[in-house]
């Protein structure tokens, strides 16, 4: 049976990914801020026939024990084979253009408290010597742009660290998984004007769960991201930084 | 933010609030200053879910209960019909009244109390509803059934949001054994077979027409009759197919007449001419047009308009002959109509189905369509019929109280619960409710 630990677990991805998990009969242990939208996502995952689900609540913005409470997690699902930490805030640019204070909360909540959680997980799975790191970065970190740069700083850092972190763990047989969506619609950003390039979360967590069973590296969701990127990343700065992006 | 219904006409610039909690629905609720109206997946066709502020309900899509023996569930009301039937299938449980498309949010199905193609046998979707808990204007959680608070309850459904916030709903699910139907396509060369044909099967589990409106003289009303039974045979297991997407607006008026008929004289003859029995899965058999992700947008920018109405049985076949023939001097034409009967009407107060025949048409959105709309509708009332509040953006309020003869009733129970001037939509107000 797979034992599945996610973190920001009420957010919409983790809640699709988490369905998905749960269908296939996995024991799950879900960790969010909000006590009455976990627990009714968890009679949910239970009718989709997950083993069995354990909620706790954590908001990474506030001080947390790391430790404390993945050994609890440990505890409950007696070993963990994926971790998915999902949990992130889209911050207003132009805010944190005026404000350290909110730009220190975005990076406290996107990168610091993943790293906060990384490190000690890290050091669990190196000892069990086997399961899957997941975790949500996005295309905004492949390079800033002066509309998001903040929160494309605050997943470049989790790229850059994620890197590492595979290279020091592949020799344990650890899985690390950097996961890059592209636009999802989601309550992050319901005030968006929708295209074609838009994917729906449950479209991103199929690609999430195919991602963590084929162990692939870096994932862009959906694949067609990987090539815009690409193109991205390749224009020279000088022109760079004359465009509106 | 701009919004619509299916059809894309009317729009509106609304506020759109998207709680995720039972408190946060009450709060915004509360705090709503006009009035407001739940909005699901926006599959109602005209304005039924347009308001200068919606509570958009999506995130309320969680199972919160299933017995698998007795073949109950209870979900939030966000949640879709096909994520329903997603889930039962495998367990050998189907929902028993299926619209034509799963992507309707179970508080959407229950407010227009929508039909399927087995309503002459089963009913509406309503009548396997028990309970539904309804968030009221005071922001109070009630919960009605046919037991308790009996009258909200049938207000309620089929009420189109307008007695409060439908926030979950238990069910009575359908026992099958196979996930598969035995579809029969019988082909019917003008109206008057197409009625004798579906009445001759009227037996069959489930069985509607497509109908080729658009040719004019003896074959006018010829069509397809799809019959369709459960299997007992076949795995039990929900679809894994990603739909297409139609990706841009088309340009207007590419679906006018050649293409239209052509589609329609091709889709005839393929019918016609297909081996008449086959085995289909019950998501191609119920939600074909699901396969196509966006097909409104087929229509183009400027929408569409879909009449459906029903006339009382003794009446159909003089009033439908004189729709069709409307429709024919009008010019316009109907890229897809479809013919169903109906069983007999339930207690609710705003339900659409009554005994007789239900005639569905689409048109693409004109000032011609609106002078169309409004002779058929003449027609409706003229032969004792009315029309559905799900697809409906046009109709009058003389129209609607000719059809819905219960509506005085209807705004008494709606001022007993508070919901007077709390809960409204453009439809309601357009209504007159």
């Amino acid at each position: 049976m797979l034992k599945v630990l996610i973190v920001g677990a009420t957010s919409a991805i983790a809640e699709a990914t988490a369905r998905r998990y749960a269908a296939r009969g996995a024991r799950l242990y879900l960790l969010a801020r909000d006590s009455e939208r976990l627990a009714n996502f968890a009679r949910d995952l239970e009718v989709r026939g997950a083993a069995s689900v354990t909620t706790a609540l954590l908001d990474v913005a506030q001080d947390f024990n790391a430790d404390a409470l993945l050994a609890t997690a440990h505890a409950v699902l007696q070993g963990i084979d994926v971790v998915l930490l999902a949990h992130g805030v889209l911050p207003d640019q132009r805010a944190c253009e005026q404000s350290v204070a909110a730009l220190r909360t975005a990076f406290e909540i996107n990168t610091l408290s993943t790293l906060a959680l990384l490190t000690p997980l890290a050091t669990q799975l190196q000892a069990q010597g086997h399961g899957t790191l997941a975790v949500m970065s996005s295309v905004a970190g492949d390079r800033g742009r002066q509309s998001n740069y903040v929160y494309g700083a605050s997943k470049a850092a989790l790229d850059a660290f994620l890197s590492g972190l595979r290279n020091r763990l592949a020799r344990h047989g650890v899985h690390v998984l950097t996961i890059k969506p592209g636009f999802v619609d989601t309550p992050m950003t319901a005030s968006f004007k929708k295209g074609p390039l838009w994917a729906s979360p449950d479209a991103i967590a199929e690609g999430i769960v195919q991602a963590v069973d084929t162990q692939r590296d870096v994932v862009y969701l959906p694949w067609f991201w990987r090539f815009i990127m690409l193109v991205i990343r390749s224009v020279p700065e000088r022109l760079f930084k004359r465009l509106s992006l | 933010m701009h919004s619509s219904g299916w059809g894309r006409h009317p729009t509106i610039e609304t506020i759109t609030h998207r709680p995720a909690t039972r408190q946060g629905l009450t709060r915004a609720l509360l705090d709503m200053p006009a009035a407001v109206i739940a909005r699901g997946m926006g599959r109602s066709y005209g304005d039924a879910s347009l308001a200068a502020h919606t509570l958009c309900m999506t995130r309320f899509d969680h199972f919160i209960s299933f017995d698998i023996e007795r073949g109950t569930i209870e979900c939030e009301a966000g949640i879709t019909l096909a994520a329903i039937v997603q889930l039962t299938i495998s367990h050998g449980w189907f929902l028993p009244v299926l619209p034509g498309t799963g992507l309707v949010t179970l508080g959407g199905a229950i407010a227009a109390d929508v039909h399927g193609k087995n309503h002459h046998h089963d009913g509406s979707f309503s009548q396997y509803v028990d309970e539904i808990s309804l968030l009221l204007a005071d922001g109070s959680l009630l919960r009605c059934s046919r037991s308790e608070h009996s009258t909200l309850f049938h207000a309620t459904a089929g009420g189109m949001g307008l007695t409060g916030v439908i926030v979950a709903a238990r069910l009575r699910l359908r026992a099958v054994r196979s996930s598969f139907i035995e579809e029969t396509v019988i082909a019917s060369k003008d109206l008057a077979s197409t009625m004798a044909l579906l009445d001759e099967h009227h037996g069959a589990t489930y069985g509607v027409a497509w109908l080729d409106v658009n040719h004019g003289g003896a074959a006018s009303g010829r069509g397809l009759v799809m019959l369709g039974e459960h299997l007992s045979d076949g795995a039990l297991f929900s679809p894994a197919r990603r739909p297409l997407a139609v990706p841009v607006d088309l340009p207007p008026g590419w679906l006018g007449r050649p293409v239209t008929f052509a589609f329609n004289a091709l889709y005839y003859r393929r019918g016609a001419r297909r081996k008449a029995c086959r085995r289909v899965h019950y998501a191609q058999y119920f939600f074909p047009l699901d396969a196509l992700h966006e097909w409104n947008r087929l229509y183009g920018k400027a929408g569409f308009l879909q009449h459906q109405c029903v006339i009382p049985t003794l009446a159909a076949r003089a009033g439908l002959a004189e729709m069709l023939k409307a429709v024919s001097t009008s010019g316009l034409v109907s890229p897809l109509a479809v013919l169903k009967g109906f069983g007999p009407a339930n207690h609710n107060l705003l339900s659409f189905p009554q005994a007789g025949l239900t005639l569905t048409m689409d048109f693409a959105m004109s000032a011609a369509t609106l002078t169309l709309f409004a002779r058929l509708d003449a027609i409706v009332v003229a032969h004792g019929g009315r029309l559905y509040l799900a697809k409906d953006a046009c109709m009058s309020m003389a129209t609607f109280r000719h059809g819905y003869r219960q509506w005085e009733i209807f705004q008494e129970i709606r001022e007993r619960y508070g919901a007077l001037g709390r809960f409204a939509s453009l439809q309601s107000q357009r209504l007159g409710l």
